[in-house]
């Protein structure tokens, strides 16, 4: 009998609560007393993943702080969606401005606290890759340099979604947006352009950046609890799937938020002072055409007249990724994490060398794939 | 509003006023499916509800025993000796490998002998009479659904001693009998009364004389199938139903030191593991077909061959004199039937035993009018129930898999519907519940757990002792067995619809509720008919449904 160690709890941390965990080891979106900081009588479309990752962002700071908290909104479907006059979504003190100033009336907040004292109320700014990325980036990045006691949060969506999805600098390659149409050689969105705002983020050597998805409730709220372990500047960015934008159907929004992440094209790690600290492994590898096809954004990529070159340089963009940041292999996050819930026994082959040998398969038929087109 | 400046000020939450559930064209409906696990028990038990239970651990034992009684009374019997095809088809076999749902249910069975839990009859008596025949699996089932309906329950035994075929068909290695005994006992001692030694002669005139209402006739089938072999007065032949029963005598049966068993099923193999353990050198199954179209369970052919136990395949035996039997080969022909070869072999034996399969006794039925007989096995309605009123059948005695379990889901069956006969109602099968095949699940969210496989007694006692050969799971990896289980098609509280709505528009009840299964509500105020609880459901437990518009 080989030696079995007792450390399976049915769905582990992959789901939302799991009643077989202590009720301190849940989540905070398992709690019936949740604070619901974006409430229910939004506007936000079906399936909305910005709505979803503002409420799982809001909810854990609002854990975290006691609910001494204040949220400065950027421009955006965010702000329009939860705040038509005369309703208001809102379940915590916010403002909101403008499109750009959004960190910088974040940084106002800060200063007005610190001002009078009161270092317990905590502030984040959050706004869309829209306005953090272009029209807000100038703010954000004086916010960072001068190491504001702010936690900015970006709900990427990947485009401009609120004024009829025209292209960001968020925008992946290949992708259809109302301004990059999918015709000519380079259809859809150009390579070679674009910002990694996370990278740029950690160039300023702030306390704390970290990536997160709506599809990894726990690692997003061990992010945003981490994050308020911290003083001054700190950076979150979720990747939150836009079923209007992306064309993708309004169940699929979490689906494809885990298929972002487990084809390595949006990599999920945080970094403590300019370092990475930490990347959450892949758990299934897939080729990115699992990702890809679910998205009507991509729609041109496909069928009789598809572009299978295309779709090979998204592969080598995941690829490197998984190089760059080490996404294969074993996690070696801290106990309570989802891929400890196993507890596998020792000698036993686990998942991750599995993995590592489906990767390979699964490279190997995707170029297969791709001649045969 | 009006004491604030327009369009600046908004009141927190006051979005509240904006029901969103006005854009739904389709809702999300909680549903329970039918696992596949429990649409293959013969037995008809909620397997999904039981290990849910058992998931807790601790207390959470004796709470899936209790809900694994509502079905099976004999949980530490069916944990050794069921052919378990709730694990075939077990969705998890297509994750990783199926659940070891008969060993998690063997270790729920020993934990209530060990802690001697026992089931409390709660109905009020019905003043209404009911007799069995025989004490098998089907008649032991049957006797404990009925009491625990309230009815007076008697068993007509012919045997000196309960169990039937679990005592008198399988090997101890295989079923301990102290196990058997207990659970046995535990039914008996629900206020069941035994006659031993009873043999049913006249049923109409017991039925009379014990003022009875209904009967339920399980007196399975225990004679052995002969097949004309031209012996030598010599020769020794016995039958495997008469080897296995010896066994549970004084005089166990002399079989030689090399021992013949003919046949393919599982009895052959059970008798040919028993021989080896009497002290056979060499035990051999002739079988006239191959491997892959013996009707013995795979694990039980690879048992007897780890122990020693030699098949010959593509063979029938033409003559048996004393000492040796003459073989004919055979070969399939297009439709897979053996035939024969002419090519004849001589195979030494001190005994041949016929492991040919076994016919009813059903000379308690003569006379008893409108019954009917069809290929040696009475025939029953949906409900169990034979031509004649009242009068009810099942086990190996009616048309169905001869297997312990069926039988015991027989007489769960019969004891409801004789039920619902005595009250005077009329049989209606219990609606079925979609199947909640694999496509309906989002397997992302089971944490990875390969199976844990029961160990097996050393092989060098396997051959020479009848020690149970599969042993128990303990206390914990019976626990991580159990959380092994899908839950496939009904809610286990993993709070994912909670969580996942971007409306808020799912209400958890209270800790408490949602303890219990179901404890989620859809605020249709606010749904706006996404559909991602549905797609995010680990265990396939929502639907979305048209709204009518």
């Amino acid at each position: 009998m080989p030696y079995q160690e007792l450390k399976m709890y049915q769905t582990g941390t992959f789901v939302v609560g799991n009643r077989l965990l202590d009720p301190d080891q849940r989540s905070v979106q398992a709690r019936v007393d949740r604070s619901n900081a974006l409430t229910s009588g939004h506007r936000a479309c079906q399936g909305c993943g910005e709505a979803l990752g503002a409420r799982y962002v809001l909810d854990t700071a609002m854990s975290a702080t006691g609910n001494q908290l204040i949220a400065a909104n950027a421009t955006g479907c965010l702000e329009v969606f939860s705040t038509p006059y005369p309703e208001s979504s809102w379940g915590l003190p916010w403002i909101h401005s403008l499109f750009g100033n959004a960190p910088a009336v974040a940084t106002g907040v800060a200063a007005a606290l610190r001002a009078k004292g009161r270092d317990e109320v905590r502030v984040i700014g959050q706004g869309g890759d829209g306005g953090t990325l272009d029209i807000g980036f100038a703010c954000l990045s004086g916010l960072f340099e001068r190491n504001d006691d702010v936690l900015f949060v970006c709900y990427d969506n990947e485009a401009y979604m609120n004024t009829g999805v025209q292209r960001s600098g968020a925008t992946p390659p290949a992708a259809r947006t109302a301004t990059t149409k999918p015709v000519g050689d380079e259809p859809g969105n150009v390579f070679g352009q674009g910002k990694n705002a996370p990278l740029i983020a950690m160039a300023h050597e702030i306390p704390y950046v970290a990536t997160a998805t709506v599809s990894e409730l726990r690692d997003l709220e061990a992010k945003v609890e981490r994050a308020m372990e911290f003083r001054g500047a700190r950076y979150l960015h979720v990747f939150v799937p836009c079923p209007l934008g992306w064309g993708s159907a309004s169940r699929d929004t979490i689906r494809i938020a885990r298929l972002a992440k487990e084809t390595g094209l949006f990599p999920v790690f945080e970094a403590e002072n300019g370092e990475v600290v930490s990347v959450s492994k892949i758990r299934r590898p897939v080729p990115v055409e699992d990702y890809l096809k679910l998205q009507r954004r991509y729609a041109h990529l496909f069928g009789d007249n598809g572009r299978p070159d295309v779709i090979a340089r998204l592969q080598e963009i995941a690829d490197r990724n998984i190089r760059r940041f080490g996404l294969l292999g074993k996690d070696e996050g801290p106990p309570g994490e989802a891929t400890d819930a196993a507890g596998l026994p020792p000698g036993q082959q686990g998942p991750v060398e599995a993995a590592d040998r489906e990767t390979n398969l699964m490279r190997l038929l995707a170029e297969t794939h791709h001649g045969a087109q | 509003m009006s004491d604030k400046p327009f369009a600046i000020t908004l009141d927190p939450g006051s979005s509240l006023a904006n029901k969103t559930g006005s854009w739904r064209t389709e809702r999300a409906v909680y549903v329970e499916r039918q696992p596949p696990c429990n649409h293959a028990c013969p037995a008809g038990e909620n397997i999904q509800a039981w290990l849910y239970e058992a998931e807790s651990g601790e207390g959470g034992y004796a709470r899936a025993w209790r809900k694994l009684m509502e079905d099976n009374p004999f949980p530490a019997v069916m944990g050794r000796v069921c052919y378990h095809p709730c694990e075939t088809s077990c969705n998890r076999g297509q994750l990783d490998e199926a659940v070891g749902i008969n060993s998690v249910e063997g270790f729920l069975g020993d934990e209530a002998i060990r802690q001697g839990w026992t089931v409390d009859v709660t109905r009020e008596p019905s003043g209404k009479r009911v007799l069995i025949a025989g004490a098998g699996p089907s008649g032991l089932s049957a006797a404990y659904h009925l009491r625990r309906l309230g009815h007076d329950v008697t068993i007509h035994e012919a045997g000196p001693i309960v169990g039937g075929m679990m005592r008198f068909g399988i090997p101890k290695y295989r079923l301990p009998r102290d196990v058997l005994d207990a659970e046995a006992q535990r039914i008996l001692d629900m206020g069941v009364t035994l006659e031993l030694n009873h043999k049913v002669t006249n049923l109409l005139e017991s039925m009379q004389e014990g003022r009875f209402d209904a009967a339920f006739l399980a007196v399975g089938a225990h004679i052995g199938k002969r097949a004309y072999i031209p012996a030598g007065e010599a020769a020794r032949i016995l039958d495997a139903v008469s080897v296995l029963r010896g066994m549970e005598g004084e005089e166990k049966p002399m079989l030689g030191r090399r021992v013949v068993v003919y046949g393919g099923g599982n009895t052959a193999m059970d008798v040919a593991r028993t021989a080896k353990r009497l002290g056979a050198t060499e035990a051999i199954v002739v079988y006239r077909r191959t491997r892959e179209r013996m009707p013995a369970h795979e694990f039980e052919v690879e048992e007897a061959e780890e122990e020693g136990v030699m098949m010959k395949w593509l063979s029938t035996i033409k003559q048996a004199d004393e000492g040796k039997l003459v073989l004919e080969k055979m070969e399939l022909d297009e439709s897979g039937f053996p035939q024969p070869t002419g090519e004849l072999e001589e195979l030494e034996a001190d005994s041949l035993v016929l492991a040919l399969g076994q016919e009813a006794d059903l000379s308690l039925l003569d006379g008893v009018p409108g019954l009917e007989v069809e290929d040696g096995v009475v025939k029953v309605g949906p409900n169990l129930m034979t031509g004649h009123a009242g009068i009810f059948a099942g086990g190996d005695m009616v048309p169905a898999e001869r297997t312990v379990t069926v039988g015991i889901g027989h007489g769960k069956k019969a004891a409801g519907c004789i039920d619902v006969w005595l009250l005077g109602e009329e049989y209606e099968p219990p609606p079925e519940h979609e199947l909640a095949s694999y496509d309906k699940l989002n397997p992302w969210y089971y944490a990875d757990a390969p199976r844990t496989h029961r160990p097996q007694l050393e092989l060098a006692r396997r051959s020479s002792t009848f020690e149970e050969v599969r042993h128990s799971l303990d206390q914990s990896n019976a626990l991580y067995e159990a959380r092994r289980c899908l839950s496939c098609g009904n809610c286990f509280s993993c709070d994912n619809c909670y969580g996942v709505c971007p409306d808020n528009a799912v209400l958890k009840l209270s800790d408490a509720a949602a303890a219990n299964v179901n404890g989620y509500e859809i605020d249709l105020d606010f749904c706006k008919g996404c559909g991602m609880c549905v797609s995010e459901c680990p265990s396939g437990a929502i639907k979305m449904v048209p709204e009518e518009i």
